[in-house]
């Protein structure tokens, strides 16, 4: 199963490494992985998502926590939370496909940030499930370049 | 007074205590050497290679229970190292390792002996840091001795540029202790799960106790034996947790696992009640992990939650140190009325009489498992023994009857050949006072052999059991079972004269033939106080180490001696190593 996992940790030099090298050495997954700093300057906010089953997940987590850097691990999955992903496209437009990828960008609320002679450069947010869908939806088009951020959550609960 | 970053360094080892660096100088670390040099309450011991540094300061952290210290310098310094450093890693053992750097402005830069140290270590310490200002010196120095000696213990590496070093700054107000938000390790395990602990140890009727390093490392040996004792159950120890309950004590059924005993394996497999202490379920206990424990219900105590759960599930788990959940686990004991449990013995006493341990003597061949026990009988089973890694590490634990802890000191986790005879220096070290033997094989023994050089500049005087029978036994053995007999490159065809060798080296050298010879020279070796005495023991080449758990197979399907010396197995399994 898929799991959004959430990781404060201290931002220190090597924090990134010590992670990523953890699921390499116990060859644990990583669909996808984000990373950056916080309100509070010294922690950084980790969203890690994996795939695997109740075992492997629960060592992920405990051995997320085992690292001296991290502060506090938690599986969003097992709360309630809200996931976002943005999405970066660049789509090859002529006067046969600019109908229906208009309609298509409608559909699923993305952006056009970005319009050259014969490109679109499209923006979408939301779960990775949509944007899945979206570049599905343009499958039969032409995408010329894709850039996702991968996963970042937060549980919704005041405390998480 | 303004200081440089290396005297901040050595004083701050200072106020942890440190008493011993084993180390090697070169240009990163020049620094660090001259402050060192400039005092007296630190010796530092001039190994003659990196790994026997790492070696020796963990055996001395296994003997003494103080974290072991190294200090070595960037590049091939800290490569030497790694060796040791995934040693102590895999078997919890607290040490400190401080590596020189190339200055800041050099690093990533391709400099002459520059490699990316807390890269390559990070996945065999428990944490490492680089230091980049010298303000944070003394911090990281209290952080990494927090570390490595609390919680699970185990390595912790601090890379220092050597421009940190040479920088000046007004000697800083060292601090006593640290607190860190993100490393708070528990100590006391969760109530509720104590009562379900006590609920189902009361209510077992085919109880074991499987006791491992941590009963050793977190100095959990009189609780352990309080517990056994009030419980009256039998108690089987893993490799490394040999000594923590006696071996001579009635309920002790033997080491179980690959080597294991007969009785330990079979009582474990039969069990419905395995009660795991400060043991994690390795590969060379379980053996097969689905024909691992079939109707055992298990309370596993340890102190790092990612052990529970990781092998094999748990129905209690107890996380937090040993020492203070087995007193809980007395406490909420007391009075408590355990089942009978007298058929379950006769059951286990049938199994001892099978005598899994009894060996075939032969005219005229020194057999290895004679030499352990005339080793035993001469140093009274007092003496710390260390061993490498092979065959002879196994006769060493099962026949070396280890009656307290931090007597017994080997590589278990990592299987480094080499340990052996460094950390036999480091052990001296650390106990002076006390007789400490290197039960080693002529294979293992040559892995780190310049230490002898070391051993006499210091004078630390080790007596080296050598068992040599020109194999690399423990291969030889499996290409005997599992290889049709084909001993691919398992000989060493030319070994050295190891008594002229000693001899060159300062020490004295002996070499026993006959079995007669064998007690003679071990009582005279051990009369030799000041001296290391290396005793080259010609041992019978085709001894094989029983029983044993062949790969694949379950706990109650044990090879023993005589009965199936020549079993081969299937192929089912060979491929779990």
């Amino acid at each position: 199963m898929r799991h959004i996992i959430s990781v404060l940790l201290e931002n220190e030099a090597g924090a990134l490494s010590r992670v990523s090298g953890l699921f390499s050495a116990r060859g644990f997954n990583i669909e996808s992985l984000t990373v950056a700093a916080t309100n509070d300057e010294t922690l950084s906010r980790m969203t890690i998502v994996s795939v695997g089953d109740d075992g492997i997940i629960e060592q992920i987590v405990k051995q997320l926590n085992k690292l001296i850097d991290v502060v506090k691990v938690t599986d969003l999955t097992s709360m309630e939370h809200i996931e976002r992903e943005l999405l970066l496209v660049k789509i090859d437009v002529n006067p046969d496909t600019q109908a229906d990828i208009d309609r298509q960008i409608d559909k699923f609320s993305g952006k056009i940030i970005d319009v050259s002679e014969d490109t679109y450069l499209v923006e979408v947010v939301g779960q990775s499930k949509k944007i899945n869908e979206f570049l599905g939806s343009l499958d039969a088009l032409k995408i010329l370049e894709v850039s996702r951020t991968g996963v970042t959550g937060v549980c919704q609960k005041r405390e998480g | 007074m303004k200081l440089n970053g290396a005297q901040i360094l050595v004083q701050s080892l200072k106020n942890e205590g440190v008493d011993h660096i084993f180390g090697y100088p070169g240009g990163a670390v020049l620094h660090i050497y001259d402050a060192l040099g400039a005092q007296d309450d630190i010796k530092h011991i001039l190994v003659r290679h990196e790994q026997g540094a790492t070696h020796a300061a963990d055996g001395y952290a296994r003997a003494s229970g103080k974290p072991g210290v190294v200090l070595v310098t960037s590049g091939p310094g800290i490569t030497n190292a790694v060796t040791g450093i995934a040693t102590a890693h895999m078997d919890s053992i607290p040490m400190v390792v401080i590596s020189g750097q190339v200055p800041s402005p050099l690093i990533g830069n391709d400099a002459f002996q520059e490699v990316d140290a807390v890269g390559i270590t990070r996945s065999c310490v428990k944490h490492n840091f680089l230091i980049k200002d010298i303000n944070q010196i003394s911090l990281t120095i209290k952080k990494a001795f927090h570390i490595a000696s609390t919680g699970r213990p185990g390595p912790v590496l601090i890379d220092i540029p050597k421009d940190i070093t040479i920088a000046q700054i007004q000697e800083p107000n060292y601090i006593d202790t640290v607190d860190m938000r993100s490393y708070q390790p528990v100590v006391d395990a969760e109530p509720k799960q104590i009562i379900k602990a006590v609920e189902l140890i009361l209510s077992a009727k085919q109880p074991v106790i499987y006791a491992g390093g941590g009963c050793v490392i977190g100095n959990a040996d009189q609780e352990l034996r309080e517990f056994t004792r009030q419980l009256g159950f039998p108690i089987t120890q893993t490799l490394m947790g040999l000594g923590a309950y006696p071996a001579k004590g009635e309920l002790f059924i033997g080491m179980l696992g690959m080597h294991g005993t007969y009785e330990a394996n079979m009582t474990m497999h039969d069990s419905d009640c395995v009660i795991a202490v400060g043991a994690r379920f390795d590969d060379r206990i379980t053996a097969n992990i689905s024909k691992f424990c079939p109707t055992a219900k298990i309370i596993h105590i340890d102190i790092d939650p990612s052990s529970i759960g990781k092998n094999v599930a748990v129905n209690v788990p107890l996380v937090g140190e040993v020492k203070s959940v087995l007193k809980d686990l007395i406490q909420a004991l007391k009075g408590k009325k355990t089942t009978d449990i007298s058929a379950w013995w006769a059951q286990i006493n049938e199994w001892r009489g099978v005598d899994s341990l009894a060996y075939q003597t032969k005219e005229g061949v020194i057999k290895p498992q004679t030499v352990i026990e005339t080793l035993y009988e001469v140093t009274k089973g007092e003496a710390i023994v260390t061993s490498d890694v092979g065959q002879h590490q196994m006769w060493a634990a099962q026949y070396y009857h280890f009656n307290e802890p931090r007597r017994w000191i080997n590589s278990g986790g990592l299987g480094t050949m080499g340990f052996g005879l460094p950390a036999a220096m480091g052990a001296k070290l650390a106990k002076p006072d006390r007789d400490v033997a290197c039960v080693t094989g002529e294979g293992s023994i040559q892995m780190m052999l310049q230490e002898l050089s070391t051993m006499l500049q210091y004078n630390t005087p080790v007596k080296i059991i050598n068992l040599n029978n020109g194999y690399l036994g423990m291969v030889r053995q499996w290409q005997e079972f599992f290889y049709e007999k084909r001993y691919a490159m398992s000989y060493m065809e030319a070994l050295p004269d190891f008594v002229k060798l000693a001899e060159s080296y300062g020490h004295i050298g002996v070499k026993v033939e006959r079995e007669e010879d064998l007690k003679p020279a071990l009582i005279e070796a051990f009369k030799q106080k000041d001296r290391t005495v290396f005793l080259d023991i010609i041992t019978d080449p085709n001894e094989n180490v029983f029983p044993m758990i062949p790969s694949g197979a379950g706990h109650n399907e044990m090879l023993l001696a005589g009965r199936d010396e020549m079993a081969s197995t299937n192929d089912e399994g060979l491929d779990q190593v």
